[in-house]
């Protein structure tokens, strides 16, 4: 027994279904953020596994990994200076009185 | 990595626990600050998962840039925005809720099955591991990921700015007083009076 690609997968699987259910039902514009960052980071698990287990010699999988890291850094950036103005804007962070575009 | 295969699966199952836990943390607990720092634990063990896997560069990255500037730029987002906020109650929230829920457990099984039942290519590991991570990727880098390089230097610099100009507090000025403007469409000379040129 020792360690297989199938075990890093799932395991990106089970984080990424945490993230995608934080996302959805989490009222907090905030933690709707860190739900991302979560999703982010289910997809370097694949690629760290894919890296190591396909690719062993020329590692691709983790300048991809690197890429992405730098992609999630701006992401949350701009994500939470957009979610400043709105504070200023609306008084709330809740995510069910953001319905300006509603209908 | 030069452990025994043994202590491998039991690290590696002892931070997937951790990595599940701390994330099921982040989602369900209602304190927001408790998730802030939940979410880095998440952080921290999926470098342990990384340095398991032979990424000693990438685990660095992602402790320095993810718990580093990511953990403590949403600390920092929880301060400006910290209001006691009571959400008000929806109705028939619970229906969602489980219905995503449903979604989410449905999804984890199709890819679980999908990573189950697809034969992967796994390559022979070499006899010795990479000694150095850092240069085999830097060689990358510089010359086959040279253009994405370039690209996320000038995306860093577009989300600095763009965050700046959204961030930064717009100051609405007094209305400045009326001054009058004088003579701003009028020659300085006057035209000659055609009564004098008839003469």
């Amino acid at each position: 027994m020792h360690l297989q690609l199938e075990y890093c997968l799932i395991l990106a699987a089970a984080l990424f279904c945490i993230g995608i259910y934080g996302l959805i039902t989490s009222r907090n514009a905030v933690r709707v953020l860190m739900s991302i960052e979560l999703l982010l980071n289910a997809v370097n698990l694949n690629l760290m596994g894919f890296s190591n287990f396909l690719d062993p010699v020329g590692i691709k999988g983790q300048v991809f990994a690197v890429f992405v890291i730098t992609v999630a850094a701006a992401e949350a950036a701009v994500g939470l200076a957009i979610i400043l103005a709105i504070y200023r804007n609306r008084d709330t962070i809740d995510m069910e009185q953001f319905n300006l575009l509603k209908w | 990595m030069n452990l025994a295969e043994g202590v491998q699966v039991v690290s590696f199952g002892v931070l997937a626990f951790l990595v599940l836990g701390t994330a099921l943390g982040v989602v369900l607990l209602s304190n927001i600050v408790y998730s802030a720092f939940l979410l880095g634990g998440v952080f921290i063990s999926i470098s342990g998962i990384y340095i398991l896997l032979n990424a000693d560069f990438v685990a660095a990255a992602q402790i320095l840039v993810y718990v580093g500037a990511v953990n403590v730029l949403i600390l920092f987002a929880i301060m400006l925005v910290n209001k006691k906020e009571d959400f008000s109650e929806l109705p028939r929230r619970w229906i969602r809720k489980v219905a995503t829920a449903l979604v989410c457990v449905g999804l984890f099984a199709l890819l679980s099955t999908m990573v189950l039942i697809t034969p992967w290519a796994i390559a022979p590991q070499p006899e010795i591991p990479l000694a150095n991570t850092i240069v085999t990727i830097g060689k990358h880098l510089f010359s086959d990921f040279l253009l994405p390089f370039e690209i996320a230097s000038v995306l860093l610099l577009m989300a600095m700015v763009g965050a700046i100009i959204l961030a930064r507090r717009d100051f609405i000025p007094e209305l400045a007083v009326e001054e009058p403007i004088a003579t701003a469409l009028t020659l300085p000379e006057r035209p000659r009076e055609l009564i004098k040129s008839e003469k």
